[in-house]
């Protein structure tokens, strides 16, 4: 009955959030973006992030991410070690790296790519710092970018130097490779060819099967339209008009 | 005393009496703390920085009318630095001298100890250029002081690494580092390593001065004084494959000595005290121009 | 992770005289975290970094380091000795400029060994296998043991001395601008090479530096500083990718893209 209990329990719990920034540069012009925030996300789920463009969709992803600082609001994550609800919004450093660890994995845009560190290493790091055997963490790199049909003969060789659409592939293998119970995705398929694009909706309608919840950005109508659960429209929150 | 008298000028064994106590109390701190590098207030000598100033000083704090003194240089009683310290010390303090170890009660020395056993109640005082022993690898001055304070003697070694790595072995082959009572890194002074293991529990009070440096140091008597090494790679003296050309004496520190410009050398005793001693005892080595060629140093390997 | 933190620092004040180096540093550092500090030159990150590390006096405040045993002295309590054991063995200390942290003339075997030997390592096989071992580690050719660091170009200079500072296995590094004298390839190479070597070891980092991206390519945390206060601090891409202090937001504007 726990284990029922838990396995349906939203993973993350997003309330009154809102979000400005203060641009010092520019005699301190305050930017709402926006406010009131309030979602929950559950296991096996997949919540659209909608709304035109400019709207707030990525702070969004950023701030549950830990990467934006909110201005207000708690973002509550469910701890994967603890299954406790932790408190992100206060931005306590070792808590968010604490959070990013196991619980909550976070997809770019773009792929920060590393000097000198080959693209197979980019994608088995996230298992080799959670201890996993690095020659294990590297053959299940390979089996993930294979899947993502990189040639092989990239592999070996640093992505700084790749096409937008290898470098994403890179990236989404990286975000994809852990069992992170919460997986935030900003636009992974936005430079990809179809074929692809296919091979990630299937990856993505693999992590919502094992329970994976899933918060994400997607422009492409198909992909968005074959994944999401349940589309929320940030339009509601935003903070633009009112300013 | 009697040539002293003769020279009113000068107070018995130069220096004033203020500045041999001054001296003396230096040496009790040394010998209290053995090894230690003990700061003094080094006079100006009649004779340059480098030809024993330091120990000229120590020589003359410790000397007294009773003394039988003995200088050596190199082992040698009669190289010019052995006799002028010699004959300064018989005008200034008109103490008798000798060439000969077993009746000196005081040896001042220069890059040698003598091949005979010291004993007990002799005082060895030894000329120092460099008293530091982490000088060449640490210039400053503070900074080796602390690490004598903290005992913090990697360094040393380090030295002794880089023998190693560049000549297979360890190639200092004089003032080779010594540990002191398992306490101070204490340089010996440019002795041969050859005469490090007779420093160790030696039953002689041994005496160090630096001029220049304007320190002294002390071993008392049955002091531990090991050389510092590696476990696989044991502290060695030098060997030698010949003996004396002149007294046959084997298991000595040996000279080479060039006897004519065609090539030939011979390996003669560097101690000559020794080397003399052994010869009025009727000991004959093989000196002959004619068969000097298997002669020929070793190191140590 | 550790629940306890390596190094904590608290009310730190440095002064020359009236003129304030730095002054109200409160932070700590974690078992196998980088905490980055930031600032342009004269923001007092260098004076910070060298009272935090025992190398310089402070004029107030805390810094209590985690000793191996569990203790959390503050250092100004340590005696003398015990502070230079920590600085040769638990800790480690990078210099911007290497002839700062190697000895020049002497071999760099004998630079990776020499805190081998002073913590009484006296067998010159070993000895040299370890030293072998890290400059391989860093990437140095093992048959340069032999040579002398002035012999080696900048870059492997930097690398001799992350390897003369790690062979101790310390658990806490300091370093003043490590890539800073280096071009940017060669730049780009050490940076990869303390990623890797940190996140291997688990190492507490402090690193001060003014290049941002070295910032967030290395540390975790990050610490803003100017006119010797911090202004701004939290996880380093935080700071970075939503600056809040006119300071920080001025970095992170200054920086061009590439």
């Amino acid at each position: 009955m726990t284990a029922a209990l838990i396995s349906t329990a939203a993973l993350l719990r997003v309330s009154g959030v809102a979000k400005s920034f203060t641009m010092h540069l520019r005699g301190g012009l305050e930017l709402p973006v926006v406010a009131n925030v309030a979602f929950d996300l559950h296991p096996g789920e997949c919540v659209v992030l909608g709304g035109p463009s400019g709207v707030g969709k990525s702070s969004i992803l950023r701030m549950v991410y830990g990467n934006y600082a909110v201005d207000a609001g708690t973002i509550l994550v469910r701890d994967v070690t603890s299954g406790k609800m932790v408190d992100l919004a206060t931005g306590d450093p070792r808590t968010v790296l604490d959070l990013r660890h196991a619980s909550i994995a976070y997809v770019s845009q773009f792929l920060r790519a590393v000097p000198r560190v080959s693209a197979i290493d980019v994608v088995a790091e996230p298992l080799v710092a959670r201890g996993i055997p690095r020659e294990q963490a590297t053959r299940r790199a390979a089996a993930l970018l294979e899947r993502l049909n990189l040639p092989s003969a990239l592999f070996g060789l640093p992505p700084a130097t790749f096409s937008g659409g290898e470098k994403q592939r890179v990236n989404i293998a990286r975000g994809f490779i852990t069992d992170h119970p919460i997986l935030l995705l900003d636009e992974p398929t936005a430079s990809l060819d179809a074929t692809n694009r296919d091979v990630v909706v299937a990856m993505i309608r693999e992590k919502l099967a094992a329970g994976t919840a899933i918060l994400g950005i997607f422009h492409d109508s198909p992909v968005r339209e074959a994944i999401a659960t349940r589309t929320l429209d940030v339009t509601a929150f935003s903070a633009r008009e009112a300013a | 005393m009697t040539r002293a008298h003769a020279l009113p000028a000068y107070n018995f064994a130069y220096l004033d009496e203020q500045t041999k106590r001054m001296i003396r109390r230096v040496i009790l701190k040394a010998i209290a703390i053995p090894g230690y590098q003990v700061p003094f207030a080094s006079r100006e000598m009649p004779m340059p920085y480098g030809w024993g100033t330091g120990g000229v000083q120590v020589t003359a704090a410790v000397l007294g009318p009773h003394d039988v003194l003995k200088v050596i240089d190199q082992g040698a009683d009669d190289t010019t630095n052995a006799v002028s310290i010699r004959a300064f010390f018989a005008q200034v303090a008109g103490v008798a001298t000798t060439t000969k170890t077993t009746q000196a009660t005081i040896i001042q020395t220069r890059h040698r100890l003598p091949e005979t056993p010291l004993q007990a109640g002799q005082t060895v005082v030894y000329q120092v250029p460099i008293p530091e022993p982490l000088r060449f690898l640490e210039p400053r001055e503070t900074e080796t002081r602390v690490m004598h304070g903290l005992e913090e003697y990697g360094l040393i070694h380090v030295k002794l690494y880089e023998d190693i790595a560049q000549h297979g072995h360890i190639a200092t082959t004089y003032a080779y580092p010594v540990k002191v009572e398992g306490r101070y890194v204490m340089d010996p002074s440019p002795i041969p390593k050859f005469d490090n293991p007779k420093m160790h529990r030696s039953p002689a009070l041994q005496l160090f001065g630096s001029g220049r440096e304007k320190r002294i140091y002390a071993l008392p008597p049955f002091t531990d004084v090991v050389s510092l090494d590696f476990e696989d790679h044991p502290f060695q003296v030098q060997t030698f494959k010949a003996h004396c050309a002149l007294c046959d004496a084997g298991g000595v520190y040996l000279d080479e000595v060039v006897t004519d410009d065609h090539g030939g050398r011979m390996f003669v005793c560097s101690d000559t005290d020794y080397c003399e001693t052994r010869r009025t005892e009727g000991h004959r080595g093989t000196g002959l121009p004619s068969d000097r060629e298997d002669a020929g140093r070793e190191d140590a390997r | 992770m550790s629940s306890q933190p390596i190094l904590s620092v608290r009310n730190l004040e440095r002064r020359y005289g009236a003129f304030i180096g730095c002054t109200d540093i409160s932070f700590d550092v974690w078992p196998g975290e980088v905490v980055a500090i930031v600032g342009e030159s004269g923001s007092g990150k260098t004076t910070l970094l060298n009272c935090i590390s025992g190398r310089m006096e402070r004029s107030a405040g805390t810094v209590c380091y985690r000793m191996r045993d569990g203790r959390f002295p503050d250092l100004g309590d340590l005696s003398e000795a015990e502070r230079r054991f920590l600085a040769r063995t638990d800790w480690g200390f990078v210099h911007q400029n290497p002839a700062d942290g190697l000895r020049m003339r002497v071999s760099a075997g004998a630079n990776v060994g020499e805190r081998l030997m002073a913590v009484g390592e006296r067998h010159y096989g070993n000895i040299r296998r370890t030293a072998t071992d890290w400059l391989e580690r860093v990437e140095i050719a093992a048959a340069r043991i032999d040579d002398q660091p002035v012999a080696f170009s900048g870059g492997m200079r930097q690398r001799l001395q992350i390897a003369r500072n790690l062979v101790t296995h310390p658990r806490l590094i300091f370093m003043d601008e490590p890539t800073g004298g280096l071009d940017v390839s060669v730049q780009a190479r050490v940076l990869d090479l303390l990623r890797m070597l940190v996140a291997d070891l688990g190492l507490a980092v402090v690193i001060v530096t003014h290049d941002l991206a070295v910032a967030r390519l290395l540390s975790q945390r990050m610490i803003v500083m100017k006119s010797g206060r911090i202004v701004e601090q939290g996880l380093t891409d935080r700071v970075l990718d939503d600056p809040r202090h006119p300071y920080t937001q001025l970095l992170v504007a200054s920086i061009p893209e590439s």
